[in-house]
Protein backbone atom coordinates (compact mmCIF):
# COMPACT_ATOMS: atom_id res chain seq x y z
CA UNK A 1 0.00 0.00 0.00
CA UNK A 2 1.37 3.64 -0.82
CA UNK A 3 2.05 5.88 1.78
CA UNK A 4 1.84 9.42 2.16
CA UNK A 5 5.72 9.47 1.95
CA UNK A 6 5.41 7.98 -1.41
CA UNK A 7 3.39 11.02 -2.62
CA UNK A 8 5.18 14.16 0.02
CA UNK A 9 8.35 13.69 -0.39
CA UNK A 10 10.62 16.32 1.30
CA UNK A 11 11.72 18.27 -2.34
CA UNK A 12 8.08 18.10 -2.80
CA UNK A 13 7.10 19.60 -0.07
CA UNK A 14 10.26 22.59 -0.08
CA UNK A 15 8.95 23.39 -3.27
CA UNK A 16 5.16 23.81 -2.40
CA UNK A 17 5.79 25.96 0.63
CA UNK A 18 9.13 28.13 -1.10
CA UNK A 19 7.53 28.37 -4.82
CA UNK A 20 10.60 29.27 -6.92
CA UNK A 21 9.82 31.45 -10.11
CA UNK A 22 6.51 32.73 -8.61
CA UNK A 23 4.62 35.30 -10.44
CA UNK A 24 4.11 37.01 -13.98
CA UNK A 25 6.12 38.41 -16.85
CA UNK A 26 4.53 41.16 -19.14
CA UNK A 27 2.82 39.71 -22.37
CA UNK A 28 4.10 40.25 -24.78
CA UNK A 29 7.05 39.99 -25.49
CA UNK A 30 6.52 36.98 -22.88
CA UNK A 31 4.34 34.12 -23.94
CA UNK A 32 1.51 32.73 -21.56
CA UNK A 33 -0.91 30.31 -21.48
CA UNK A 34 -3.50 29.13 -18.70
CA UNK A 35 -4.60 25.84 -17.19
CA UNK A 36 -7.17 24.00 -15.40
CA UNK A 37 -7.78 20.61 -13.72
CA UNK A 38 -11.81 20.71 -14.45
CA UNK A 39 -11.65 17.64 -11.68
CA UNK A 40 -10.53 20.12 -8.67
CA UNK A 41 -10.81 23.70 -9.77
CA UNK A 42 -6.91 24.48 -9.80
CA UNK A 43 -5.44 27.21 -12.30
CA UNK A 44 -1.74 27.71 -12.86
CA UNK A 45 -0.88 30.18 -15.50
CA UNK A 46 2.62 29.79 -17.05
CA UNK A 47 4.18 32.45 -18.89
CA UNK A 48 7.46 32.30 -20.61
CA UNK A 49 10.28 34.43 -22.52
CA UNK A 50 12.47 33.44 -25.02
CA UNK A 51 15.45 35.15 -26.66
CA UNK A 52 15.59 33.02 -30.05
CA UNK A 53 14.83 29.47 -29.25
CA UNK A 54 16.25 30.25 -25.09
CA UNK A 55 14.11 30.43 -22.57
CA UNK A 56 15.13 33.07 -20.57
CA UNK A 57 12.67 33.45 -18.06
CA UNK A 58 9.45 30.87 -16.83
CA UNK A 59 6.77 32.49 -14.24
CA UNK A 60 4.52 30.56 -12.88
CA UNK A 61 0.54 32.38 -11.13
CA UNK A 62 -2.65 30.61 -10.13
CA UNK A 63 -2.96 28.28 -7.35
CA UNK A 64 -2.73 24.92 -6.46
CA UNK A 65 -2.35 21.89 -4.46
CA UNK A 66 0.99 20.95 -3.22
CA UNK A 67 1.82 18.75 -6.26
CA UNK A 68 0.84 20.51 -8.71
CA UNK A 69 2.57 23.86 -7.28
CA UNK A 70 5.61 22.05 -6.71
CA UNK A 71 5.40 20.20 -10.26
CA UNK A 72 5.45 23.68 -11.99
CA UNK A 73 8.09 24.89 -9.50
CA UNK A 74 10.38 22.21 -10.20
CA UNK A 75 9.70 22.59 -13.74
CA UNK A 76 10.16 26.39 -13.70
CA UNK A 77 14.18 25.37 -12.55
CA UNK A 78 14.85 22.35 -14.92
CA UNK A 79 13.77 24.52 -18.43
CA UNK A 80 15.09 28.18 -17.07
CA UNK A 81 17.99 28.27 -19.37
CA UNK A 82 18.06 25.68 -21.89
CA UNK A 83 16.87 25.46 -25.28
CA UNK A 84 12.82 24.83 -26.51
CA UNK A 85 13.88 21.52 -27.89
CA UNK A 86 15.95 20.39 -24.15
CA UNK A 87 12.76 21.51 -22.30
CA UNK A 88 10.56 19.56 -24.70
CA UNK A 89 12.76 16.69 -23.82
CA UNK A 90 12.64 17.16 -20.15
CA UNK A 91 8.71 17.46 -20.89
CA UNK A 92 8.69 14.32 -22.71
CA UNK A 93 10.67 12.29 -19.85
CA UNK A 94 8.44 13.90 -17.35
CA UNK A 95 5.53 12.61 -19.14
CA UNK A 96 6.39 9.30 -19.20
CA UNK A 97 7.57 9.32 -15.82
CA UNK A 98 3.94 9.99 -15.23
CA UNK A 99 2.34 7.57 -17.58
CA UNK A 100 0.28 4.86 -15.48
CA UNK A 101 0.13 2.12 -18.42
CA UNK A 102 2.69 -0.39 -16.63
CA UNK A 103 1.54 -0.09 -13.14
CA UNK A 104 -1.12 -1.22 -11.38
CA UNK A 105 -4.33 1.11 -11.16
CA UNK A 106 -4.47 -0.08 -7.50
CA UNK A 107 -0.88 1.14 -6.62
CA UNK A 108 0.67 -2.20 -5.25
CA UNK A 109 2.14 -3.11 -8.59
CA UNK A 110 4.56 -0.39 -8.87
CA UNK A 111 7.83 -0.77 -10.10
CA UNK A 112 10.53 0.23 -7.47
CA UNK A 113 12.08 4.17 -7.61
CA UNK A 114 15.15 4.83 -10.69
CA UNK A 115 18.27 5.46 -9.03
CA UNK A 116 18.13 9.68 -8.20
CA UNK A 117 18.90 11.17 -11.30
CA UNK A 118 18.79 8.22 -14.14
CA UNK A 119 16.27 9.57 -16.26
CA UNK A 120 17.97 13.12 -16.16
CA UNK A 121 15.15 14.80 -14.30
CA UNK A 122 17.06 15.55 -10.91
CA UNK A 123 14.61 16.65 -8.14
CA UNK A 124 11.80 16.09 -10.46
CA UNK A 125 12.43 12.23 -9.75
CA UNK A 126 10.47 12.99 -6.37
CA UNK A 127 7.45 13.22 -8.31
CA UNK A 128 7.92 9.87 -9.59
CA UNK A 129 5.97 8.32 -6.39
CA UNK A 130 2.49 10.08 -8.35
CA UNK A 131 1.78 7.63 -10.31
CA UNK A 132 0.83 5.38 -7.13
CA UNK A 133 -1.57 8.23 -6.82
CA UNK A 134 -3.30 8.17 -10.21
CA UNK A 135 -5.90 10.86 -9.20
CA UNK A 136 -3.08 13.38 -8.47
CA UNK A 137 -1.17 12.36 -12.00
CA UNK A 138 -3.29 15.29 -13.51
CA UNK A 139 -2.39 17.74 -10.97
CA UNK A 140 1.79 16.94 -11.45
CA UNK A 141 0.90 17.33 -15.30
CA UNK A 142 -0.71 20.51 -15.40
CA UNK A 143 1.89 23.12 -15.39
CA UNK A 144 3.79 20.87 -17.88
CA UNK A 145 0.67 20.66 -20.28
CA UNK A 146 0.16 24.47 -19.77
CA UNK A 147 4.34 25.24 -20.34
CA UNK A 148 3.55 23.14 -23.62
CA UNK A 149 0.74 25.22 -24.89
CA UNK A 150 3.12 28.38 -23.52
CA UNK A 151 5.59 27.31 -26.18
CA UNK A 152 2.91 26.20 -28.89
CA UNK A 153 1.75 30.20 -28.86
CA UNK A 154 5.48 30.85 -30.57
CA UNK A 155 3.84 29.91 -33.89
CA UNK A 156 4.07 33.06 -35.53
CA UNK A 157 4.89 33.03 -38.84
CA UNK A 158 6.99 36.31 -38.47
CA UNK A 159 9.08 34.92 -35.77
CA UNK A 160 9.16 31.61 -37.39
CA UNK A 161 10.74 32.78 -40.67
CA UNK A 162 13.68 34.89 -38.42
CA UNK B 1 -39.38 6.74 16.16
CA UNK B 2 -35.67 7.89 16.12
CA UNK B 3 -33.05 5.69 14.24
CA UNK B 4 -31.15 2.56 15.04
CA UNK B 5 -28.01 3.97 13.09
CA UNK B 6 -25.60 0.59 14.22
CA UNK B 7 -28.75 -1.80 12.28
CA UNK B 8 -28.68 0.91 9.40
CA UNK B 9 -25.20 0.88 9.31
CA UNK B 10 -25.40 -2.93 9.27
CA UNK B 11 -27.65 -2.61 6.63
CA UNK B 12 -25.30 -1.91 4.02
CA UNK B 13 -22.28 -4.70 2.89
CA UNK B 14 -19.88 -1.76 1.53
CA UNK B 15 -19.39 0.22 5.39
CA UNK B 16 -18.15 -3.57 6.49
CA UNK B 17 -14.83 -3.46 4.97
CA UNK B 18 -11.46 -1.55 5.58
CA UNK B 19 -9.50 0.54 3.63
CA UNK B 20 -5.66 1.35 4.21
CA UNK B 21 -6.34 -1.24 6.93
CA UNK B 22 -8.46 0.82 8.89
CA UNK B 23 -12.13 0.48 8.82
CA UNK B 24 -13.86 2.59 6.18
CA UNK B 25 -15.69 5.80 7.37
CA UNK B 26 -17.63 7.23 4.24
CA UNK B 27 -18.54 10.59 4.22
CA UNK B 28 -19.04 11.00 0.58
CA UNK B 29 -23.12 10.42 0.15
CA UNK B 30 -23.40 13.96 -1.48
CA UNK B 31 -21.98 12.68 -4.42
CA UNK B 32 -23.30 8.68 -3.99
CA UNK B 33 -24.72 7.04 -1.12
CA UNK B 34 -23.91 3.48 -0.39
CA UNK B 35 -26.42 1.17 -1.38
CA UNK B 36 -28.72 -1.42 1.11
CA UNK B 37 -29.16 -5.17 0.71
CA UNK B 38 -32.82 -4.67 0.22
CA UNK B 39 -31.77 -2.75 -2.72
CA UNK B 40 -29.11 -5.39 -4.08
CA UNK B 41 -30.97 -8.30 -3.52
CA UNK B 42 -34.20 -6.48 -5.50
CA UNK B 43 -32.10 -6.15 -8.46
CA UNK B 44 -30.23 -9.33 -8.16
CA UNK B 45 -34.27 -10.39 -8.25
CA UNK B 46 -34.65 -9.52 -11.08
CA UNK B 47 -31.56 -10.47 -13.12
CA UNK B 48 -31.83 -14.10 -11.82
CA UNK B 49 -35.90 -14.56 -11.93
CA UNK B 50 -37.75 -12.45 -14.11
CA UNK B 51 -35.23 -10.64 -16.37
CA UNK B 52 -36.76 -9.70 -19.69
CA UNK B 53 -37.61 -6.48 -21.33
CA UNK B 54 -40.78 -4.37 -20.48
CA UNK B 55 -43.79 -3.50 -22.11
CA UNK B 56 -43.59 -5.82 -25.35
CA UNK B 57 -43.83 -9.78 -24.39
CA UNK B 58 -47.11 -11.29 -23.56
CA UNK B 59 -45.01 -14.21 -21.55
CA UNK B 60 -45.16 -14.27 -18.13
CA UNK B 61 -41.49 -13.40 -16.83
CA UNK B 62 -41.85 -9.89 -19.23
CA UNK B 63 -45.43 -9.38 -17.21
CA UNK B 64 -43.20 -9.95 -14.36
CA UNK B 65 -40.74 -7.24 -15.48
CA UNK B 66 -43.53 -5.01 -16.93
CA UNK B 67 -45.38 -5.19 -13.67
CA UNK B 68 -42.20 -4.92 -11.03
CA UNK B 69 -40.94 -1.83 -12.99
CA UNK B 70 -44.36 0.07 -13.25
CA UNK B 71 -44.42 -0.79 -9.36
CA UNK B 72 -41.35 0.87 -8.53
CA UNK B 73 -42.72 4.33 -10.99
CA UNK B 74 -46.00 3.85 -8.37
CA UNK B 75 -42.71 4.13 -5.37
CA UNK B 76 -41.55 6.53 -6.42
CA UNK B 77 -44.87 8.59 -6.66
CA UNK B 78 -46.12 7.87 -3.09
CA UNK B 79 -42.42 8.56 -1.85
CA UNK B 80 -42.46 12.46 -3.12
CA UNK B 81 -46.22 12.54 -2.62
CA UNK B 82 -47.18 12.51 -6.49
CA UNK B 83 -50.59 11.78 -6.80
CA UNK B 84 -50.54 10.61 -10.51
CA UNK B 85 -47.67 8.04 -10.85
CA UNK B 86 -47.59 9.16 -14.52
CA UNK B 87 -46.11 12.42 -13.55
CA UNK B 88 -42.94 9.87 -12.87
CA UNK B 89 -40.89 10.32 -15.91
CA UNK B 90 -37.35 7.87 -15.39
CA UNK B 91 -34.26 9.27 -16.91
CA UNK B 92 -30.84 8.53 -16.55
CA UNK B 93 -30.40 10.84 -13.35
CA UNK B 94 -30.98 14.41 -12.23
CA UNK B 95 -28.54 15.87 -14.88
CA UNK B 96 -30.58 14.27 -17.90
CA UNK B 97 -33.97 15.09 -16.22
CA UNK B 98 -33.31 18.87 -16.26
CA UNK B 99 -32.03 18.61 -19.97
CA UNK B 100 -35.47 17.09 -20.61
CA UNK B 101 -37.16 19.71 -19.49
CA UNK B 102 -34.70 22.32 -20.98
CA UNK B 103 -34.90 20.79 -24.48
CA UNK B 104 -38.41 19.67 -24.15
CA UNK B 105 -40.11 22.12 -22.51
CA UNK B 106 -37.39 24.92 -22.83
CA UNK B 107 -37.34 25.12 -27.08
CA UNK B 108 -41.30 25.07 -26.86
CA UNK B 109 -41.46 27.90 -24.72
CA UNK B 110 -38.94 30.08 -24.27
CA UNK B 111 -37.60 32.67 -27.03
CA UNK B 112 -34.99 35.79 -27.43
CA UNK B 113 -35.51 37.86 -24.34
CA UNK B 114 -37.11 35.49 -22.11
CA UNK B 115 -35.51 35.06 -18.84
CA UNK B 116 -34.12 31.78 -16.57
CA UNK B 117 -33.75 33.04 -13.03
CA UNK B 118 -31.08 30.62 -11.17
CA UNK B 119 -29.66 30.78 -7.92
CA UNK B 120 -25.96 31.11 -7.31
CA UNK B 121 -25.94 27.96 -5.19
CA UNK B 122 -26.81 25.58 -8.58
CA UNK B 123 -24.96 22.64 -9.18
CA UNK B 124 -23.28 22.55 -13.11
CA UNK B 125 -26.10 20.41 -14.31
CA UNK B 126 -28.91 23.47 -13.41
CA UNK B 127 -26.38 25.43 -15.28
CA UNK B 128 -25.18 24.24 -18.53
CA UNK B 129 -28.67 23.53 -20.17
CA UNK B 130 -29.53 27.06 -19.46
CA UNK B 131 -26.41 28.27 -21.11
CA UNK B 132 -27.20 26.39 -23.92
CA UNK B 133 -30.19 27.62 -24.60
CA UNK B 134 -28.78 30.91 -24.08
CA UNK B 135 -26.08 30.48 -26.98
CA UNK B 136 -29.21 28.90 -29.09
CA UNK B 137 -32.30 31.19 -28.16
CA UNK B 138 -31.10 33.94 -26.86
CA UNK B 139 -32.19 33.74 -24.06
CA UNK B 140 -31.33 35.78 -20.62
CA UNK B 141 -29.60 33.56 -17.60
CA UNK B 142 -30.07 35.67 -14.71
CA UNK B 143 -29.25 34.66 -10.99
CA UNK B 144 -29.93 35.31 -7.27
CA UNK B 145 -27.60 36.24 -5.50
CA UNK B 146 -26.18 34.95 -2.07
CA UNK B 147 -26.50 37.16 1.59
CA UNK B 148 -22.93 37.04 3.76
CA UNK B 149 -23.65 33.56 5.31
CA UNK B 150 -24.29 31.92 2.02
CA UNK B 151 -28.02 31.65 1.37
CA UNK B 152 -30.29 33.37 -0.99
CA UNK B 153 -30.54 37.13 -0.89
CA UNK B 154 -34.10 37.52 -1.96
CA UNK B 155 -34.18 41.19 -0.95
CA UNK B 156 -34.54 42.23 -4.64
CA UNK B 157 -36.95 39.27 -5.83
CA UNK B 158 -39.78 41.69 -7.64
CA UNK B 159 -36.96 43.17 -9.67
CA UNK B 160 -35.30 40.02 -10.60
CA UNK B 161 -38.14 38.05 -11.35
CA UNK B 162 -39.21 40.63 -14.23
CA UNK B 163 -39.49 38.68 -17.71
CA UNK B 164 -38.85 35.82 -16.05
CA UNK B 165 -40.69 32.17 -17.16
CA UNK B 166 -39.04 29.81 -15.55
CA UNK B 167 -37.34 29.82 -11.83
CA UNK B 168 -34.79 27.02 -11.74
CA UNK B 169 -33.23 26.49 -7.88
CA UNK B 170 -31.69 23.83 -6.30
CA UNK B 171 -33.69 22.68 -2.70
CA UNK B 172 -30.36 21.90 -1.05
CA UNK B 173 -26.98 23.36 -1.97
CA UNK B 174 -24.16 20.48 -2.66
CA UNK B 175 -21.62 22.96 -1.44
CA UNK B 176 -22.70 24.74 1.91
CA UNK B 177 -25.83 22.36 2.44
CA UNK B 178 -28.15 25.66 2.90
CA UNK B 179 -31.99 24.90 2.30
CA UNK B 180 -33.55 27.92 0.08
CA UNK B 181 -37.39 28.78 0.77
CA UNK B 182 -38.65 26.87 -2.02
CA UNK B 183 -42.11 27.77 -1.97
CA UNK B 184 -41.80 31.38 -1.41
CA UNK B 185 -39.56 31.18 -4.73
CA UNK B 186 -42.33 29.07 -6.58
CA UNK B 187 -44.89 31.03 -5.47
CA UNK B 188 -43.27 34.10 -6.58
CA UNK B 189 -42.92 32.30 -9.76
CA UNK B 190 -46.18 31.66 -9.85
CA UNK B 191 -47.29 35.07 -9.15
CA UNK B 192 -45.38 36.41 -12.60
CA UNK B 193 -47.19 33.44 -14.44
CA UNK B 194 -43.66 31.69 -14.49
CA UNK B 195 -42.89 28.03 -13.92
CA UNK B 196 -40.40 26.53 -11.24
CA UNK B 197 -38.33 23.44 -11.42
CA UNK B 198 -36.73 22.38 -8.61
CA UNK B 199 -33.07 20.42 -8.74
CA UNK B 200 -34.33 18.07 -5.58
CA UNK B 201 -30.58 16.28 -5.89
CA UNK B 202 -29.94 16.73 -2.08
CA UNK B 203 -33.13 16.94 -0.75
CA UNK B 204 -35.16 14.05 -1.61
CA UNK B 205 -32.62 11.38 -0.41
CA UNK B 206 -32.61 13.60 3.43
CA UNK B 207 -36.06 15.31 3.36
CA UNK B 208 -39.46 14.03 3.84
CA UNK B 209 -40.45 15.24 0.07
CA UNK B 210 -44.53 16.28 -1.08
CA UNK B 211 -44.08 18.16 -3.99
CA UNK B 212 -47.41 19.86 -3.49
CA UNK B 213 -45.74 21.36 -0.04
CA UNK B 214 -42.76 22.41 -2.29
CA UNK B 215 -45.21 24.35 -4.74
CA UNK B 216 -42.90 23.44 -7.52
CA UNK B 217 -43.91 22.39 -11.66
CA UNK B 218 -40.59 20.18 -12.45
CA UNK B 219 -38.86 18.22 -9.60
CA UNK B 220 -35.47 16.50 -10.68
CA UNK B 221 -33.78 13.68 -8.41
CA UNK B 222 -31.55 11.02 -9.20
CA UNK B 223 -31.31 7.17 -7.76
CA UNK B 224 -28.11 7.01 -6.61
CA UNK B 225 -27.89 9.69 -3.71
CA UNK B 226 -30.71 8.19 -2.13
CA UNK B 227 -29.68 3.89 -1.50
CA UNK B 228 -30.08 3.94 -5.29
CA UNK B 229 -28.48 2.41 -7.83
CA UNK B 230 -26.70 4.26 -10.26
CA UNK B 231 -28.29 5.02 -13.76
CA UNK B 232 -31.49 6.02 -12.88
CA UNK B 233 -32.91 9.55 -12.44
CA UNK B 234 -36.66 10.85 -12.14
CA UNK B 235 -38.47 13.71 -13.27
CA UNK B 236 -41.74 14.58 -11.82
CA UNK B 237 -43.57 17.06 -13.52
CA UNK B 238 -47.47 18.80 -13.63
CA UNK B 239 -49.38 16.37 -16.52
CA UNK B 240 -50.64 18.94 -17.70
CA UNK B 241 -47.53 20.38 -18.36
CA UNK B 242 -45.37 17.14 -19.56
CA UNK B 243 -48.68 16.13 -21.93
CA UNK B 244 -47.72 19.50 -23.94
CA UNK B 245 -44.20 18.90 -23.89
CA UNK B 246 -42.88 16.89 -27.24
CA UNK B 247 -40.73 14.33 -26.65
CA UNK B 248 -37.05 14.69 -25.95
CA UNK B 249 -34.99 11.54 -27.39
CA UNK B 250 -36.90 9.62 -30.30
CA UNK B 251 -36.65 5.93 -30.47
CA UNK B 252 -38.80 2.82 -29.43
CA UNK B 253 -41.09 2.85 -26.64
CA UNK B 254 -41.79 6.49 -26.48
CA UNK B 255 -44.52 6.42 -29.99
CA UNK B 256 -47.54 5.29 -30.29
CA UNK B 257 -47.71 4.67 -33.78
CA UNK B 258 -44.73 5.12 -37.02
CA UNK B 259 -45.58 6.03 -40.89
CA UNK B 260 -43.26 6.82 -43.24
CA UNK B 261 -44.53 10.56 -43.26
CA UNK B 262 -43.68 10.35 -39.34
CA UNK B 263 -44.92 8.97 -36.03
CA UNK B 264 -47.49 9.84 -32.97
CA UNK B 265 -45.80 10.33 -29.38
CA UNK B 266 -46.95 8.05 -27.13
CA UNK B 267 -48.59 9.09 -23.58
CA UNK B 268 -46.88 10.34 -20.53
CA UNK B 269 -44.94 9.64 -18.41
CA UNK B 270 -43.64 6.47 -21.86
CA UNK B 271 -43.38 9.01 -24.27
CA UNK B 272 -39.93 10.57 -22.42
CA UNK B 273 -38.91 7.00 -22.05
CA UNK B 274 -37.03 5.87 -25.35
CA UNK B 275 -35.41 2.68 -25.71
CA UNK B 276 -35.27 0.11 -23.53
CA UNK B 277 -35.46 1.60 -19.65
CA UNK B 278 -33.15 0.36 -16.99
CA UNK B 279 -35.08 -1.52 -15.98
CA UNK B 280 -33.06 -3.38 -13.08
CA UNK B 281 -31.97 0.09 -11.99
CA UNK B 282 -35.73 0.87 -12.09
CA UNK B 283 -36.70 -1.97 -9.32
CA UNK B 284 -33.38 -0.84 -7.62
CA UNK B 285 -34.64 2.92 -7.12
CA UNK B 286 -37.90 1.58 -6.01
CA UNK B 287 -36.80 -0.59 -3.33
CA UNK B 288 -34.80 2.76 -2.38
CA UNK B 289 -37.37 4.40 -1.70
CA UNK B 290 -39.20 1.09 -0.16
CA UNK B 291 -36.55 1.24 2.27
CA UNK B 292 -36.77 4.52 3.33
CA UNK B 293 -40.16 4.89 3.57
CA UNK B 294 -39.77 1.83 5.87
CA UNK B 295 -37.54 4.03 8.24
CA UNK B 296 -39.48 7.13 7.51
CA UNK B 297 -37.84 10.03 6.27
CA UNK B 298 -38.67 12.30 9.11
CA UNK B 299 -36.56 9.80 11.13
CA UNK B 300 -33.54 10.55 8.39
CA UNK B 301 -34.00 13.57 8.78
CA UNK B 302 -33.61 14.03 12.44
CA UNK B 303 -31.13 11.87 12.64
CA UNK B 304 -29.01 13.88 10.27
CA UNK B 305 -29.78 17.35 11.99
CA UNK B 306 -28.29 15.94 15.12
CA UNK B 307 -25.38 14.36 13.34
CA UNK B 308 -24.53 18.10 11.80
CA UNK B 309 -25.26 19.82 14.98
CA UNK B 310 -22.51 17.62 16.49
CA UNK B 311 -20.26 18.00 13.33
CA UNK B 312 -20.35 21.92 13.83
CA UNK B 313 -19.66 21.75 17.62
CA UNK B 314 -17.54 19.10 18.00
CA UNK B 315 -14.92 20.05 15.26
CA UNK B 316 -15.39 24.10 15.91
CA UNK B 317 -14.55 23.20 19.42
CA UNK B 318 -11.41 21.03 18.13
CA UNK B 319 -10.07 23.29 15.38
CA UNK B 320 -11.31 26.58 16.21
CA UNK B 321 -10.77 29.56 13.44
CA UNK B 322 -8.44 27.22 11.73
CA UNK B 323 -11.25 25.17 10.34
CA UNK B 324 -13.62 27.01 8.03
CA UNK B 325 -16.76 25.14 7.20
CA UNK B 326 -18.94 27.13 4.89
CA UNK B 327 -22.47 27.40 5.07
CA UNK B 328 -25.46 28.41 7.37
CA UNK B 329 -25.00 27.80 11.50
CA UNK B 330 -28.46 26.81 11.91
CA UNK B 331 -28.98 23.05 11.20
CA UNK B 332 -32.97 23.69 10.74
CA UNK B 333 -32.23 25.32 7.49
CA UNK B 334 -29.07 22.93 6.58
CA UNK B 335 -28.68 19.61 4.82
CA UNK B 336 -25.85 17.18 6.37
CA UNK B 337 -23.22 19.03 4.38
CA UNK B 338 -19.45 20.16 5.32
CA UNK B 339 -17.73 22.09 2.91
CA UNK B 340 -14.46 22.30 4.98
CA UNK B 341 -10.87 24.66 4.57
CA UNK B 342 -8.61 23.63 7.34
CA UNK B 343 -6.00 26.92 7.11
CA UNK B 344 -4.13 26.73 3.80
CA UNK B 345 -4.19 23.17 2.77
CA UNK B 346 -5.44 22.47 -0.47
CA UNK B 347 -8.31 20.59 -0.62
CA UNK B 348 -6.28 17.65 -2.35
CA UNK B 349 -3.79 17.41 -0.15
CA UNK B 350 -6.37 17.35 2.77
CA UNK B 351 -8.22 14.34 1.30
CA UNK B 352 -5.34 12.83 0.58
CA UNK B 353 -4.38 12.54 3.93
CA UNK B 354 -7.94 11.97 5.19
CA UNK B 355 -8.22 8.78 3.00
CA UNK B 356 -4.95 7.39 4.88
CA UNK B 357 -6.91 7.48 7.19
CA UNK B 358 -9.78 5.57 5.86
CA UNK B 359 -12.13 8.87 5.68
CA UNK B 360 -13.98 9.54 2.29
CA UNK B 361 -14.66 13.00 1.57
CA UNK B 362 -15.20 14.71 -2.01
CA UNK B 363 -12.68 17.26 -2.83
CA UNK B 364 -12.74 20.03 -5.59
CA UNK B 365 -15.11 22.52 -6.74
CA UNK B 366 -18.03 19.95 -6.55
CA UNK B 367 -19.53 20.86 -10.48
CA UNK B 368 -21.19 24.47 -8.48
CA UNK B 369 -18.14 26.62 -9.78
CA UNK B 370 -20.10 29.81 -10.16
CA UNK B 371 -20.71 29.48 -6.02
CA UNK B 372 -17.49 28.73 -5.47
CA UNK B 373 -16.38 31.90 -7.12
CA UNK B 374 -18.70 33.71 -4.68
CA UNK B 375 -17.23 31.94 -1.73
CA UNK B 376 -13.45 33.20 -2.74
CA UNK B 377 -12.25 29.12 -3.36
CA UNK B 378 -11.10 26.90 -6.10
CA UNK B 379 -11.61 24.13 -4.02
CA UNK B 380 -12.80 22.92 -0.36
CA UNK B 381 -13.36 19.35 1.32
CA UNK B 382 -16.31 18.27 1.54
CA UNK B 383 -18.15 15.68 4.30
CA UNK B 384 -21.33 14.93 3.61
CA UNK B 385 -23.44 12.96 6.04
CA UNK B 386 -26.28 10.21 5.66
CA UNK B 387 -28.60 7.77 7.69
CA UNK B 388 -25.71 5.44 8.32
CA UNK B 389 -23.45 7.86 9.59
CA UNK B 390 -23.26 8.36 13.56
CA UNK B 391 -20.74 10.35 15.80
CA UNK B 392 -18.26 8.56 16.06
CA UNK B 393 -17.42 9.04 12.44
CA UNK B 394 -17.51 12.50 13.17
CA UNK B 395 -15.07 11.76 15.44
CA UNK B 396 -12.45 10.35 12.97
CA UNK B 397 -13.09 12.73 10.54
CA UNK B 398 -11.51 15.20 13.05
CA UNK B 399 -8.70 12.90 14.09
CA UNK B 400 -7.96 12.29 10.49
CA UNK B 401 -7.80 16.71 10.16
CA UNK B 402 -6.06 16.54 13.20
CA UNK B 403 -3.20 14.24 11.28
CA UNK B 404 -3.38 16.07 8.09
CA UNK B 405 -2.88 19.52 10.21
CA UNK B 406 0.24 17.82 11.41
CA UNK B 407 1.07 16.46 8.79
CA UNK B 408 1.75 19.90 6.55
CA UNK B 409 3.61 20.82 10.11
CA UNK B 410 0.70 23.80 11.14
Amino acid sequence: MPGLEDLYREVILDHYRNPRNRGELETPPALMAEGFNPLCGDEVKVYVELEGDRITDVRIGGQGCSISQSSASMMTTAVKGRTVDEARGTLRSFKQMMSIHEHGLEGEDVPPDDPAGSSGLGDLEALRGVVKFPVRIKCATLGWNTFDQALDQDQDPDQALS
Amino acid sequence: MSLDVAAVKAEFPLLGREVHGTPIVYLDSGATSQKPRAVLDAMDHYYETINANVHRGAYHIAELATTASEDARRSVARFIGATDEHEVVFTKNATEAINLVAHSWGRTNLAAGDVVLLSLLEHHANIVPWHQLAAERGIEVRWIPLTDDGCLDLGDLDRLLEGVKLVAVTAVSNVTGAIPPVRQLANAAHAVGALCLVDGSQYVPHLATDVAELGCDFLAFTGHKMCGPTGIGVLWGRHELLDAMPPFLGGGEMILDVRQDGFTPNEVPWRFEAGTPPIAEMIGIGAAVDYLEGLGMDAVRRHEVSLTDYALSTLGDRFGDDLLIHGPSDTTHRGGILSMCLREIHAHDLSQVLDQHGVCVRAGHHCAKPLMRELGVTSTSRASLYLYNDESDIDALGDALDAAARFFDF
